[in-house]
Protein backbone atom coordinates (compact mmCIF):
# COMPACT_ATOMS: atom_id res chain seq x y z
CA UNK A 1 0.00 0.00 0.00
CA UNK A 2 1.45 3.38 -0.96
CA UNK A 3 1.71 6.25 1.46
CA UNK A 4 -1.01 8.32 -0.19
CA UNK A 5 -3.46 5.43 -0.11
CA UNK A 6 -2.51 4.72 3.51
CA UNK A 7 -3.12 8.35 4.41
CA UNK A 8 -6.44 8.47 2.57
CA UNK A 9 -7.53 5.16 4.11
CA UNK A 10 -6.77 6.57 7.54
CA UNK A 11 -8.75 9.72 6.74
CA UNK A 12 -11.77 7.73 5.61
CA UNK A 13 -11.52 5.56 8.74
CA UNK A 14 -11.31 8.61 11.00
CA UNK A 15 -14.09 10.50 9.25
CA UNK A 16 -16.38 8.00 7.57
CA UNK A 17 -18.86 10.74 6.74
CA UNK A 18 -16.28 12.89 4.91
CA UNK A 19 -15.83 13.08 1.16
CA UNK A 20 -12.32 11.64 1.43
CA UNK A 21 -13.69 8.40 -0.03
CA UNK A 22 -13.69 10.11 -3.43
CA UNK A 23 -9.96 10.71 -3.30
CA UNK A 24 -9.30 7.22 -1.94
CA UNK A 25 -11.49 5.59 -4.58
CA UNK A 26 -9.76 7.58 -7.32
CA UNK A 27 -6.30 6.76 -5.98
CA UNK A 28 -7.14 3.04 -5.82
CA UNK A 29 -8.58 3.15 -9.34
CA UNK A 30 -5.49 4.82 -10.69
CA UNK A 31 -3.35 2.12 -9.09
CA UNK A 32 -5.49 -0.56 -10.71
CA UNK A 33 -6.94 -1.78 -7.41
CA UNK A 34 -10.39 -1.80 -8.91
CA UNK A 35 -12.19 -4.08 -6.46
CA UNK A 36 -11.01 -1.98 -3.52
CA UNK A 37 -11.90 1.22 -5.41
CA UNK A 38 -15.36 -0.18 -6.10
CA UNK A 39 -15.97 -1.05 -2.42
CA UNK A 40 -14.80 2.34 -1.20
CA UNK A 41 -16.94 4.20 -3.73
CA UNK A 42 -20.01 2.06 -3.07
CA UNK A 43 -19.57 2.73 0.63
CA UNK A 44 -19.38 6.48 -0.02
CA UNK A 45 -22.44 6.36 -2.27
CA UNK A 46 -24.45 4.74 0.49
CA UNK A 47 -23.87 7.93 2.49
CA UNK A 48 -24.07 10.35 -0.45
CA UNK A 49 -26.49 8.79 -2.93
CA UNK A 50 -27.04 12.10 -4.74
CA UNK A 51 -23.39 13.00 -5.23
CA UNK A 52 -22.61 13.26 -8.93
CA UNK A 53 -18.87 12.94 -8.31
CA UNK A 54 -19.36 9.56 -6.65
CA UNK A 55 -21.53 8.21 -9.47
CA UNK A 56 -18.98 9.48 -11.99
CA UNK A 57 -16.15 7.77 -10.12
CA UNK A 58 -18.14 4.55 -9.87
CA UNK A 59 -18.79 4.69 -13.61
CA UNK A 60 -15.08 4.99 -14.36
CA UNK A 61 -14.25 2.09 -12.04
CA UNK A 62 -16.92 -0.08 -13.65
CA UNK A 63 -15.69 0.92 -17.08
CA UNK A 64 -12.16 -0.04 -16.08
CA UNK A 65 -13.55 -3.38 -14.92
CA UNK A 66 -15.18 -3.86 -18.31
CA UNK A 67 -18.72 -3.57 -16.94
CA UNK A 68 -19.98 -1.21 -19.61
CA UNK A 69 -23.64 -1.63 -18.74
CA UNK A 70 -22.86 -0.78 -15.14
CA UNK A 71 -20.76 2.19 -16.22
CA UNK A 72 -23.60 3.41 -18.42
CA UNK A 73 -26.07 3.30 -15.53
CA UNK A 74 -23.64 5.03 -13.17
CA UNK A 75 -22.93 7.84 -15.65
CA UNK A 76 -26.65 8.21 -16.27
CA UNK A 77 -27.09 8.55 -12.50
CA UNK A 78 -24.27 11.10 -12.37
CA UNK A 79 -26.06 13.15 -15.03
CA UNK A 80 -29.39 12.83 -13.26
CA UNK A 81 -27.91 14.40 -10.16
CA UNK A 82 -25.65 16.80 -12.01
CA UNK A 83 -26.79 17.50 -15.59
CA UNK A 84 -23.73 19.64 -16.26
CA UNK A 85 -21.22 16.93 -15.38
CA UNK A 86 -18.91 16.90 -18.36
CA UNK A 87 -17.22 13.64 -17.34
CA UNK A 88 -20.53 11.80 -17.49
CA UNK A 89 -21.42 13.32 -20.87
CA UNK A 90 -18.03 12.26 -22.19
CA UNK A 91 -18.39 8.80 -20.71
CA UNK A 92 -21.84 8.28 -22.19
CA UNK A 93 -20.65 9.69 -25.50
CA UNK A 94 -17.85 7.16 -25.50
CA UNK A 95 -20.18 4.27 -24.66
CA UNK A 96 -22.68 5.27 -27.33
CA UNK A 97 -19.85 5.48 -29.84
CA UNK A 98 -18.68 2.01 -28.83
CA UNK A 99 -22.20 0.74 -29.22
CA UNK A 100 -22.35 2.22 -32.72
CA UNK A 101 -24.94 4.86 -31.86
CA UNK A 102 -23.12 7.78 -33.44
CA UNK A 103 -25.99 10.31 -33.23
CA UNK A 104 -26.34 9.71 -29.48
CA UNK A 105 -22.56 9.88 -29.03
CA UNK A 106 -22.42 13.19 -30.89
CA UNK A 107 -25.41 14.52 -28.97
CA UNK A 108 -23.71 13.89 -25.62
CA UNK A 109 -20.42 15.35 -26.79
CA UNK A 110 -22.18 18.42 -28.18
CA UNK A 111 -23.85 18.95 -24.83
CA UNK A 112 -20.42 18.70 -23.23
CA UNK A 113 -19.06 21.37 -25.59
CA UNK A 114 -21.99 23.64 -24.80
CA UNK A 115 -21.06 23.46 -21.15
CA UNK A 116 -17.36 23.77 -21.83
CA UNK A 117 -16.64 25.19 -25.29
CA UNK A 118 -12.95 25.50 -24.39
CA UNK A 119 -12.35 21.80 -23.94
CA UNK A 120 -10.51 21.09 -27.17
CA UNK A 121 -10.48 17.34 -26.50
CA UNK A 122 -14.28 17.15 -26.86
CA UNK A 123 -14.29 19.08 -30.13
CA UNK A 124 -11.50 16.87 -31.45
CA UNK A 125 -13.45 13.79 -30.42
CA UNK A 126 -16.51 15.05 -32.30
CA UNK A 127 -14.38 15.69 -35.38
CA UNK A 128 -12.86 12.23 -35.18
CA UNK A 129 -16.24 10.58 -34.76
CA UNK A 130 -17.45 12.46 -37.81
CA UNK A 131 -14.28 11.48 -39.66
CA UNK A 132 -14.61 7.86 -38.60
CA UNK A 133 -18.23 7.67 -39.67
CA UNK A 134 -17.51 9.24 -43.04
CA UNK A 135 -15.01 6.45 -43.84
CA UNK A 136 -16.05 3.45 -45.91
CA UNK A 137 -17.98 0.93 -43.84
CA UNK A 138 -15.23 -1.66 -44.16
CA UNK A 139 -12.73 0.69 -42.45
CA UNK A 140 -15.08 1.87 -39.76
CA UNK A 141 -15.06 0.79 -36.15
CA UNK A 142 -17.65 -1.90 -35.72
CA UNK A 143 -19.72 -1.46 -32.60
CA UNK A 144 -19.33 -5.04 -31.49
CA UNK A 145 -15.63 -5.31 -32.14
CA UNK A 146 -12.98 -5.67 -31.00
CA UNK A 147 -13.84 -7.49 -27.80
CA UNK A 148 -11.64 -5.55 -25.47
CA UNK A 149 -12.80 -3.95 -22.28
CA UNK A 150 -13.47 -0.26 -22.51
CA UNK A 151 -11.22 1.77 -20.30
CA UNK A 152 -12.01 5.44 -19.99
CA UNK A 153 -8.74 5.90 -18.18
CA UNK A 154 -7.08 5.33 -21.53
CA UNK A 155 -5.84 1.75 -21.30
CA UNK A 156 -6.98 -1.17 -23.49
CA UNK A 157 -9.05 1.06 -25.71
CA UNK A 158 -10.55 -0.43 -28.82
CA UNK A 159 -8.11 0.17 -31.67
CA UNK A 160 -10.57 1.65 -34.11
CA UNK A 161 -12.08 4.05 -31.63
CA UNK A 162 -9.01 4.60 -29.55
CA UNK A 163 -8.24 8.13 -30.72
CA UNK A 164 -11.75 9.27 -29.99
CA UNK A 165 -11.94 7.44 -26.71
CA UNK A 166 -8.59 8.69 -25.51
CA UNK A 167 -9.60 12.26 -26.20
CA UNK A 168 -13.05 11.91 -24.79
CA UNK A 169 -11.64 10.32 -21.68
CA UNK A 170 -8.61 12.56 -21.39
CA UNK A 171 -10.29 14.20 -18.45
CA UNK A 172 -11.77 11.38 -16.42
CA UNK A 173 -12.53 13.68 -13.56
CA UNK A 174 -14.97 15.53 -15.75
CA UNK A 175 -13.57 18.84 -14.68
CA UNK A 176 -12.92 20.07 -18.17
CA UNK A 177 -9.23 20.68 -17.76
CA UNK A 178 -9.07 23.98 -16.00
CA UNK A 179 -12.61 23.83 -14.70
CA UNK A 180 -12.86 24.02 -10.93
CA UNK A 181 -16.55 23.72 -10.53
CA UNK A 182 -20.02 24.74 -11.41
CA UNK A 183 -22.82 24.94 -8.93
CA UNK A 184 -26.46 25.93 -8.85
CA UNK A 185 -27.79 27.31 -5.58
CA UNK A 186 -31.22 28.45 -4.48
CA UNK A 187 -32.17 31.78 -2.97
CA UNK A 188 -31.72 30.44 0.54
CA UNK A 189 -28.09 29.51 0.00
CA UNK A 190 -28.67 25.81 -0.49
CA UNK A 191 -26.93 23.81 -3.17
CA UNK A 192 -29.32 22.50 -5.81
CA UNK A 193 -26.79 20.87 -8.06
CA UNK A 194 -23.16 20.71 -9.02
CA UNK A 195 -19.83 20.60 -7.27
CA UNK A 196 -17.25 23.14 -6.25
CA UNK A 197 -13.78 22.04 -5.28
CA UNK A 198 -11.27 24.17 -3.43
CA UNK A 199 -7.69 24.45 -4.74
CA UNK A 200 -6.89 21.54 -2.39
CA UNK A 201 -9.73 19.48 -3.89
CA UNK A 202 -12.07 19.70 -0.94
CA UNK A 203 -15.78 19.97 -1.66
CA UNK A 204 -16.57 23.51 -0.55
CA UNK A 205 -19.91 23.74 -2.33
CA UNK A 206 -22.23 23.99 0.66
CA UNK A 207 -20.16 26.66 2.40
CA UNK A 208 -19.92 28.80 -0.72
CA UNK A 209 -23.62 28.27 -1.50
CA UNK A 210 -24.47 29.64 1.93
CA UNK A 211 -22.48 32.81 1.22
CA UNK A 212 -23.98 33.24 -2.24
CA UNK A 213 -27.46 33.86 -0.89
CA UNK A 214 -26.14 37.06 0.67
CA UNK A 215 -24.24 37.98 -2.48
CA UNK A 216 -27.37 37.69 -4.61
CA UNK A 217 -29.34 39.97 -2.29
CA UNK A 218 -26.47 42.45 -2.07
CA UNK A 219 -26.05 42.53 -5.84
CA UNK A 220 -29.76 43.12 -6.35
CA UNK A 221 -29.76 45.92 -3.78
CA UNK A 222 -26.63 47.58 -5.20
CA UNK A 223 -27.84 47.39 -8.77
CA UNK A 224 -31.28 48.72 -7.94
CA UNK A 225 -30.15 51.58 -5.71
CA UNK A 226 -27.51 52.73 -8.18
CA UNK A 227 -30.05 52.85 -10.98
CA UNK A 228 -28.47 49.98 -12.89
CA UNK A 229 -31.71 48.00 -13.09
CA UNK A 230 -31.57 44.32 -12.33
CA UNK A 231 -28.21 42.61 -11.99
CA UNK A 232 -27.11 40.33 -14.79
CA UNK A 233 -23.81 38.91 -13.64
CA UNK A 234 -20.96 39.25 -11.20
CA UNK A 235 -17.43 38.51 -12.33
CA UNK A 236 -14.85 38.03 -9.60
CA UNK A 237 -11.12 37.66 -10.14
CA UNK A 238 -9.04 35.95 -7.50
CA UNK A 239 -5.42 34.73 -7.67
CA UNK A 240 -6.59 31.09 -7.49
CA UNK A 241 -9.53 31.30 -9.86
CA UNK A 242 -12.10 33.39 -11.65
CA UNK A 243 -15.71 33.21 -10.53
CA UNK A 244 -18.73 34.09 -12.59
CA UNK A 245 -22.20 34.38 -11.12
CA UNK A 246 -25.41 34.54 -13.08
CA UNK A 247 -29.05 34.06 -12.13
CA UNK A 248 -30.68 31.41 -14.36
CA UNK A 249 -33.98 32.25 -12.66
CA UNK A 250 -34.88 34.96 -10.13
CA UNK A 251 -34.71 32.35 -7.34
CA UNK A 252 -31.43 30.69 -8.28
CA UNK A 253 -27.80 31.56 -8.82
CA UNK A 254 -25.24 29.70 -10.89
CA UNK A 255 -21.57 29.88 -9.98
CA UNK A 256 -18.92 28.88 -12.49
CA UNK A 257 -15.30 28.79 -11.38
CA UNK A 258 -12.34 28.45 -13.67
CA UNK A 259 -8.60 28.83 -13.70
CA UNK A 260 -7.50 32.49 -13.89
CA UNK A 261 -5.83 31.74 -17.23
CA UNK A 262 -9.26 31.61 -18.87
CA UNK A 263 -10.26 35.11 -20.01
CA UNK A 264 -13.18 36.44 -18.02
CA UNK A 265 -15.28 37.27 -21.07
CA UNK A 266 -14.90 33.66 -22.19
CA UNK A 267 -15.91 32.47 -18.75
CA UNK A 268 -18.99 34.67 -19.08
CA UNK A 269 -20.00 32.87 -22.27
CA UNK A 270 -19.53 29.49 -20.60
CA UNK A 271 -21.59 30.63 -17.62
CA UNK A 272 -24.40 31.88 -19.87
CA UNK A 273 -24.54 28.55 -21.67
CA UNK A 274 -24.52 26.71 -18.36
CA UNK A 275 -27.33 28.96 -17.16
CA UNK A 276 -29.44 27.89 -20.14
CA UNK A 277 -28.79 24.24 -19.24
CA UNK A 278 -29.67 24.98 -15.64
CA UNK A 279 -32.96 26.59 -16.65
CA UNK A 280 -33.88 23.53 -18.69
CA UNK A 281 -32.96 21.29 -15.78
CA UNK A 282 -35.04 23.33 -13.35
CA UNK A 283 -38.05 23.08 -15.67
CA UNK A 284 -37.58 19.30 -15.99
CA UNK A 285 -37.39 18.91 -12.21
CA UNK A 286 -40.69 20.69 -11.61
CA UNK B 1 3.31 65.41 3.83
CA UNK B 2 3.15 61.71 2.98
CA UNK B 3 -0.63 61.61 3.28
CA UNK B 4 -0.86 64.74 1.10
CA UNK B 5 1.21 62.98 -1.57
CA UNK B 6 -0.98 59.87 -1.25
CA UNK B 7 -4.08 61.98 -1.77
CA UNK B 8 -2.57 63.60 -4.82
CA UNK B 9 -1.81 60.15 -6.21
CA UNK B 10 -5.33 59.03 -5.42
CA UNK B 11 -6.82 62.06 -7.15
CA UNK B 12 -4.62 61.48 -10.17
CA UNK B 13 -5.68 57.83 -10.32
CA UNK B 14 -9.34 58.74 -10.06
CA UNK B 15 -8.87 61.31 -12.80
CA UNK B 16 -7.27 58.74 -15.13
CA UNK B 17 -10.05 56.21 -14.50
CA UNK B 18 -12.79 58.76 -15.03
CA UNK B 19 -11.29 59.68 -18.38
CA UNK B 20 -11.91 56.16 -19.70
CA UNK B 21 -14.84 56.32 -22.14
CA UNK B 22 -18.12 55.45 -20.47
CA UNK B 23 -16.89 55.76 -16.88
CA UNK B 24 -19.28 58.00 -14.96
CA UNK B 25 -17.20 58.32 -11.85
CA UNK B 26 -14.67 56.71 -9.60
CA UNK B 27 -14.04 56.60 -5.88
CA UNK B 28 -11.53 55.42 -3.39
CA UNK B 29 -13.35 53.91 -0.44
CA UNK B 30 -12.62 52.20 2.83
CA UNK B 31 -13.50 48.53 2.37
CA UNK B 32 -14.42 47.77 5.97
CA UNK B 33 -16.78 50.66 6.69
CA UNK B 34 -17.80 51.76 3.21
CA UNK B 35 -16.79 55.40 3.63
CA UNK B 36 -15.56 57.63 0.81
CA UNK B 37 -11.84 58.49 0.93
CA UNK B 38 -11.72 60.38 -2.37
CA UNK B 39 -14.10 60.70 -5.27
CA UNK B 40 -14.48 62.02 -8.79
CA UNK B 41 -18.06 61.64 -9.90
CA UNK B 42 -20.38 63.04 -12.50
CA UNK B 43 -23.23 65.14 -11.19
CA UNK B 44 -26.18 63.29 -9.78
CA UNK B 45 -24.18 60.30 -8.59
CA UNK B 46 -24.29 59.67 -4.86
CA UNK B 47 -20.75 58.73 -3.83
CA UNK B 48 -21.75 57.72 -0.31
CA UNK B 49 -24.33 55.24 -1.57
CA UNK B 50 -21.89 53.72 -4.05
CA UNK B 51 -19.21 53.44 -1.37
CA UNK B 52 -21.51 51.72 1.12
CA UNK B 53 -23.02 49.32 -1.42
CA UNK B 54 -19.75 48.46 -3.15
CA UNK B 55 -17.98 47.83 0.16
CA UNK B 56 -20.76 45.55 1.31
CA UNK B 57 -20.76 43.59 -1.95
CA UNK B 58 -16.97 43.21 -1.93
CA UNK B 59 -17.10 42.00 1.68
CA UNK B 60 -19.68 39.36 0.75
CA UNK B 61 -17.62 38.20 -2.20
CA UNK B 62 -14.53 38.15 -0.02
CA UNK B 63 -16.30 35.74 2.31
CA UNK B 64 -17.47 33.59 -0.62
CA UNK B 65 -13.97 33.29 -2.11
CA UNK B 66 -12.62 32.57 1.35
CA UNK B 67 -15.13 29.74 1.73
CA UNK B 68 -13.99 28.46 -1.65
CA UNK B 69 -10.43 28.24 -0.35
CA UNK B 70 -9.30 31.17 -2.47
CA UNK B 71 -7.66 34.44 -1.60
CA UNK B 72 -9.59 37.71 -1.58
CA UNK B 73 -10.90 39.07 -4.90
CA UNK B 74 -8.57 41.30 -6.88
CA UNK B 75 -11.29 42.62 -9.17
CA UNK B 76 -15.08 42.57 -9.11
CA UNK B 77 -17.50 43.48 -11.87
CA UNK B 78 -21.20 43.76 -11.11
CA UNK B 79 -23.04 43.93 -14.39
CA UNK B 80 -26.48 45.50 -14.30
CA UNK B 81 -29.04 46.03 -17.06
CA UNK B 82 -28.03 49.65 -17.54
CA UNK B 83 -24.46 49.83 -16.34
CA UNK B 84 -21.78 48.31 -14.18
CA UNK B 85 -19.99 48.75 -10.91
CA UNK B 86 -16.29 47.85 -10.92
CA UNK B 87 -14.23 47.37 -7.78
CA UNK B 88 -10.53 46.72 -7.29
CA UNK B 89 -9.73 45.91 -3.65
CA UNK B 90 -6.21 46.84 -2.66
CA UNK B 91 -4.09 46.65 0.42
CA UNK B 92 -4.69 48.75 3.54
CA UNK B 93 -8.44 48.18 3.32
CA UNK B 94 -8.82 50.53 0.34
CA UNK B 95 -11.04 49.72 -2.61
CA UNK B 96 -11.05 51.55 -5.89
CA UNK B 97 -14.56 51.71 -7.33
CA UNK B 98 -15.88 52.90 -10.68
CA UNK B 99 -19.38 53.28 -12.09
CA UNK B 100 -19.66 52.55 -15.80
CA UNK B 101 -22.35 52.95 -18.42
CA UNK B 102 -23.28 50.07 -20.72
CA UNK B 103 -21.04 51.36 -23.53
CA UNK B 104 -17.95 51.84 -21.34
CA UNK B 105 -14.57 50.47 -22.27
CA UNK B 106 -14.51 48.03 -19.37
CA UNK B 107 -11.22 46.44 -20.40
CA UNK B 108 -9.40 49.76 -20.27
CA UNK B 109 -11.11 50.73 -17.03
CA UNK B 110 -10.08 47.43 -15.45
CA UNK B 111 -6.45 47.87 -16.45
CA UNK B 112 -6.38 51.44 -15.19
CA UNK B 113 -7.94 50.42 -11.91
CA UNK B 114 -5.63 47.47 -11.29
CA UNK B 115 -2.64 49.60 -12.15
CA UNK B 116 -3.81 52.40 -9.89
CA UNK B 117 -4.74 50.26 -6.90
CA UNK B 118 -1.35 48.55 -7.07
CA UNK B 119 0.41 51.90 -6.84
CA UNK B 120 -1.88 53.59 -4.38
CA UNK B 121 -1.32 51.46 -1.34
Amino acid sequence: MTDDIKTLTARVAEEPSSLAFLELGEALRRRGQLDAAYKVTRGGLSRYPALGDAHDLLARILSDQGDLAGAFDAWADALRFDPMRIGALKGLGFLYFRAGDVPAALDHLRRATEIDPDDISIRQAIERIRGATSQPASERARPDSPPVPAAPSGKNLPPAGSAVAAEVMADPGGNGGSQKGIMLVDGNGLRLNGTLLSPSNQDVGDGVAAELAGVSKEAARTSRLLGLGGWQAIAVESPEGNLYLVAPTPETMLLTVRDPSLPMARLGLIAERAAREAREWLVSER
Amino acid sequence: MASQRAMTEADAALERITQVPGIRGSLLISGSDGLVVAERLMEGIDGRAIAALAASLVQRLDRATNRAGMRAPTFVHLKGNSGSVLAAPGRSDLVLVAVASTDANLGLARMQMLDAVGRLV
